[in-house]
């Protein structure tokens, strides 16, 4: 190792140390002094968030390279690690997550000692810690067998926090498909970094750089890992076992794994196609496109049906997924096509969202968690009136949702500006359909924000505003103060991200450097106050101006018209006359988004019928009840994925009859493989 | 004082002008209004006299109504002003313009709705639910048209920013592109729905079953509804003033002297009235849309911005 430059990996180190000290806690300790996990654990786990913070920052900023060979593994077999700016970055992203986590755990974990159907701490502690370390160590990987063996630790270990209320045989089922389709992935991630070690001539990512690939070959491997690292960041249609797999895990967890977990996938895409593969061509850009456009549409259309807290959240993350992977998709059409400066433009775009997306849904997660937490419901149709109960946590949920529609002056939308801002330098491409399809894409993306917003007005607006429409949301408590500084950090890093994305797309320049070698110098020259992508005369933003005078009219309209002014008298709201309103007059998060339904009714299939029971014969009859069902159901589910496992189910049941259950046949079965594989050996 | 200082008093005061001004145009619009449909019409400055009413008015809220339903009004009329900055009306090349390109106005108009629609829900009737969720869903098919027709103009005029858009304009001189010929009906379309006009909405209306904006601003009264009611004049006046800069900038004051300041007063005063008249002319011989009819006529401006940046792509770049 380099000493010199050495220390931010050190930090890194000592941040993998804490989260193993963080696991063995849980495991050993827990069972004796309970409160361990809610300090020590967590403690652990805090200061390696930290850790992993200062560390990726100080190699992201300081532009550092730092290698490093450990002699575990097999003798022959050492494991290469490497910090460079782009796994820095990423470290940042899964350090700021962890911290935040860290602070709302030991608040939001205590519900499960004290609720009413207890659960064991001790495998929640240790498999957050292995998760965690997962991710530390993938980021850090520079050999693919370390990256696997890695992945693997991250993806078995979100198995299990899934599955952790394994009583309810829902969570058991969405366990199993997130097994299965984090190992499709994993088979195919394997098969990508075959294709380059065979041409590298080893494991290690160097080599693999190295690496003298055709384009057919470069094609082959990019394809693997798209589509390997596709499926765990949630693209369509590989998603499905996303939004069954997010809502399920204690909140915490949810937070992580949307916010973090699906970036690892981003940043195997980014690894291997940018770094690895290197010469990047315009044609995998317009797949990209296709499926991003496609997922961040399907994504937001699908959580509008939603009425599942924690389940719309996870189906926005297959939106913005989506969102980033439009940006990388339009940054490899122009640096396939020879314009290194926009496709910088659009990794910037893509890396930017990626931190946002991050920083929005885990403070979006965090809040659903603080909502569950108090009132036991994720259904929103039992929601309302929660910003009177729990108004810092209705604050914090704002925060996030006005983030995450893409409004100005918040984070999302610096993001979404900056994609909008790369799809226009489309006129620059020569290739006329080329030139078509980003402003279209772009066209797609607007409509995507907009139903974006839609989907959170409908989210907040049920949840928190409104009257209480059950019981136990009425008498809902603020939560307490730990889970409130989780959700204030991430809170306030959106706005930060928004104000100030200037300072933000310079410590973004070492990466881009490394992997496309070009930097966005017009981006930053105009000083911290001006974000201006290509030039000041085609495109500019001022976040803070924005900022400052939203400060403004707030400022001048207290002073004009609150002060002096009559005191604001109260009374009930008008009700037509009827006597006093209650929840069930309100407006329901079905009934918000039935216009939607009905004007997009191809997307899903709805099954939607409406019942009356009614006495009496004759034509005056008494309604006796009115039930109105409403089935909505994701296509890809049916179309793609149930003729896929009927087939399979089908498959096995022919092949079966070679299981006699006679262990004679079984010898022969041995004896004749055994005698083929000698053939073959000796050919 | 330097150019630089002249230049942010002339955006100041542009801005004061642009919201000053807005409720005349309203005043306008009602009495043009009145005239075609042969009833009797109230003075040009009535609009001025209900906010002045509204301002002084005693405040009643709802007995659950949340902080959010306080401060929406004033994050509506801030939204709005900092989108009225951003429009040059008078004189372009102001510094004010750099704040925001057309992409951030869309995305001002957007953080307006969504706290509106929010406001909307605050209190827990169905009229705020019901009139949130039309206005969401009517936002989401218009925005992706009005982005569109952006595109295509910042496309063509190789910026997004207004100001350069319009010195592009003024520059090329009479060109007709028949990718702006799209682009002016399909925003003109948009800013139909957008504003809250017929056929989309009514303006005039408490009908339950007819309104949009209106619904979700029911429970709103005093210097909340003030503010509210002055921002959607200023928003009405701002998509006149962006048809007029983008497709007809002529006269326009490129410079900061009296004479072409007074010019450009002049031209954008006689723009706007006259587009006032077309929108009347509109609103009376048409009539309102059942709601479900509203996607139809706002994919119909979609297709044409479509149409409108197929063409700007096919025939005015070549390749």
């Amino acid at each position: 190792m380099n000493m010199a430059g050495g220390i931010p990996l050190l930090l890194a180190y000592a941040a993998i140390i804490c989260a193993v000290m963080s696991g063995a806690i849980s495991l050993f300790a827990v069972r004796r002094h309970p409160g361990f996990l809610h300090t020590g654990s967590f403690l652990f786990l805090f200061i390696a968030g930290m850790a992993d913070v200062v560390a990726g920052g100080w190699a992201l900023l300081a532009n550092l390279i730092v290698t490093d060979q450990l002699a575990l593994g097999l003798p022959w077999l050492e494991w290469h690690l490497r910090l460079d700016p782009l796994s820095g970055f990423f470290l940042v992203l899964l350090g700021t997550l962890v911290t935040a986590t860290s602070l709302y755990g030991p608040s939001y974990t205590r519900e499960y000692t004290h609720g009413e159907a207890p659960q064991p701490l001790p495998p929640l502690g240790v498999f957050t810690a292995t998760f965690v370390l997962g991710m530390q160590m993938l980021l850090l990987a520079d050999d693919a067998l370390v990256f696997m063996i890695f992945w693997e630790m991250m993806s078995l270990s979100g198995y299990f926090l899934v599955v952790y209320q394994h009583q309810h045989a829902g969570n058991r089922h969405a366990a199993f498909l997130y097994l299965l389709l984090a190992h499709v992935g994993a088979l195919v991630i394997l098969l990508a970094f075959g294709v380059l070690a065979a041409f590298g001539g080893g494991l290690t990512f160097a080599q693999m750089r190295a690496a003298p690939l055709s384009p057919l070959w470069a094609t082959l491997a990019f394809a693997f890992a798209f589509l390997g690292f596709g499926t765990k960041a949630g693209m369509v249609p590989l998603h499905v076992w996303l939004p069954d797999a997010h809502p399920v895990a204690p909140s915490h967890i949810s937070a992580l794994m949307s916010g973090v977990m699906l970036k690892m996938g981003i940043y195997g895409i980014i690894r291997v196609s940018y770094d690895l593969i290197g010469e990047v061509r315009w044609e995998w850009g317009v797949a990209m496109l296709i499926v991003g456009t496609a997922s961040a549409l399907l994504g937001v259309l699908y959580a509008l049906m939603q009425h599942d807290l924690k389940r719309l959240l996870a189906y926005h993350s297959i939106e913005n997924i989506g969102i980033i992977l439009m940006g990388l998709g339009m940054s490899m059409i122009f640096l396939g096509s020879g314009h290194p400066l926009l496709g910088t433009l659009g990794l910037v775009a893509a890396l930017y969202h990626t931190l946002n997306h991050a920083l929005f849904k885990g403070l979006l997660f965090l809040g659903a968690g603080a909502v569950l937490y108090r009132t036991h419901e994720r259904d929103l149709e039992h929601m309302g009136g929660l910003i009177q109960r729990m108004p810092v946590t209705a604050f914090m949920f704002l925060v996030g949702s006005v983030a995450i529609s893409a409004l100005p002056p918040f984070n999302g939308f610096v993001s979404e500006w900056l994609t909008f801002q790369t799809a226009l330098q489309a006129p620059a491409l020569d290739n006329g359909v080329l030139r078509m399809i980003m402003p279209i894409a772009a066209a797609l993306l607007a409509l995507t924000g907009a139903l974006a917003a839609a989907c959170f007005v409908k989210a907040f607006g049920i949840a928190f505003l409104g009257r209480p429409r059950s019981r136990h949301v009425a008498h809902a408590r603020e939560v307490p103060r730990g889970m409130l500084l989780g959700m204030g950090l991430l809170a306030v890093l959106c706005l930060v991200l928004g104000i100030l994305p200037v300072p933000m797309i310079e410590a973004m320049a070492p990466i881009t450097q490394l992997l496309v070698h070009s930097a966005l110098p017009s981006a930053t020259a105009q000083g911290w106050l001006w974000l201006t992508p290509v030039s000041p005369d085609v495109a500019s933003y001022s976040a803070p101006f924005v900022m400052l005078a939203l400060i403004l009219v707030f400022g001048l309209g207290y002073l004009f018209l609150k002060r002096g002014a009559v005191p604001t008298r109260r009374c009930s709201p008008w009700d037509c006359g009827f006597g006093q309103l209650n929840h069930r007059m309100e407006y329901t998060s079905t009934a918000f988004t039935q216009p939607i339904r009905r004007i997009f009714g191809a997307v899903w299939k709805v099954e939607e019928s409406v019942e009356t029971s009614t006495v009496g014969v004759g034509p005056i009859r008494r309604v006796t009840g009115i039930n109105h069902y409403l089935h909505v159901q994701d296509w890809s589910w049916l179309k793609v994925y149930l003729p896929i496992g009927s087939l399979v189910l089908e498959a096995a049941r022919r092949i079966g009859f070679i299981q006699t259950g006679s262990i004679h046949t079984y010898l022969k079965y041995s004896f004749w493989t055994l005698i083929f594989l000698l053939w073959i050996v000796s050919i | 004082m330097n150019s630089l200082g002249i230049a942010w008093m002339l955006a100041a005061v542009q801005t004061l002008i642009f919201v000053a001004a807005a409720p005349l145009l309203a005043g306008w619009v009602k009495r043009l209004k009145c005239h075609m449909q042969n009833r009797a019409a109230p003075v040009v400055w009535q609009p001025y006299r209900d906010l002045a009413k509204l301002l002084q008015k005693d405040m009643v809220l709802a007995a659950n109504a949340s902080w959010l339903f306080r401060a929406t009004p004033y994050i509506v009329f801030g939204a709005t002003l900092l989108a009225a900055a951003a429009v040059p009306l008078i004189v372009v090349h102001l510094p004010t313009a750099a704040i925001a390109d057309m992409i951030v106005l869309v995305g001002f108009f957007a953080l307006a709705r969504f706290f509106t629609a929010l406001a909307a829900l605050d209190i827990g009737t169905a009229f705020g639910g019901m009139g949130a969720s039309r206005e969401m869903t009517v936002a989401a098919l218009a925005e992706p048209a009005m982005l569109l027709v952006v595109f295509t103009l910042s496309m063509t005029a190789g910026t997004t920013n207004l100001s350069a858009a319009t010195e592009f304009v003024l520059q090329a001189g009479l060109v007709l592109r028949p990718s702006f010929l799209f682009s002016l009906f399909a925003l003109a379309m948009v800013a139909v729905a957008e504003s809250g006009r017929i056929p989309v909405d009514n303006p005039a209306t408490h009908l339950e079953l007819t309104m949009l904006h209106e619904a979700m601003i029911l429970e709103y009264g005093g210097r909340h509804l003030a503010l509210i009611e002055w921002a959607s004049q200023v928003k009405l006046l701002i998509y006149t003033v962006l048809i007029v800069d983008l497709f007809f900038p002529w006269g326009i004051a490129r410079e900061f002297t009296a004479g072409a300041l007074a010019l450009g007063i002049v031209a954008v005063t006689a723009k706007a009235m006259l587009l006032a008249v077309v929108l009347v002319t509109w609103e009376t011989v048409l009539a309102k849309m059942r709601l479900f009819r509203v996607p139809q006529f706002l994919g119909f401006a979609f297709l044409l911005s479509l149409l409108g940046m197929l063409t700007s792509i096919v025939l005015e770049t070549g390749g």
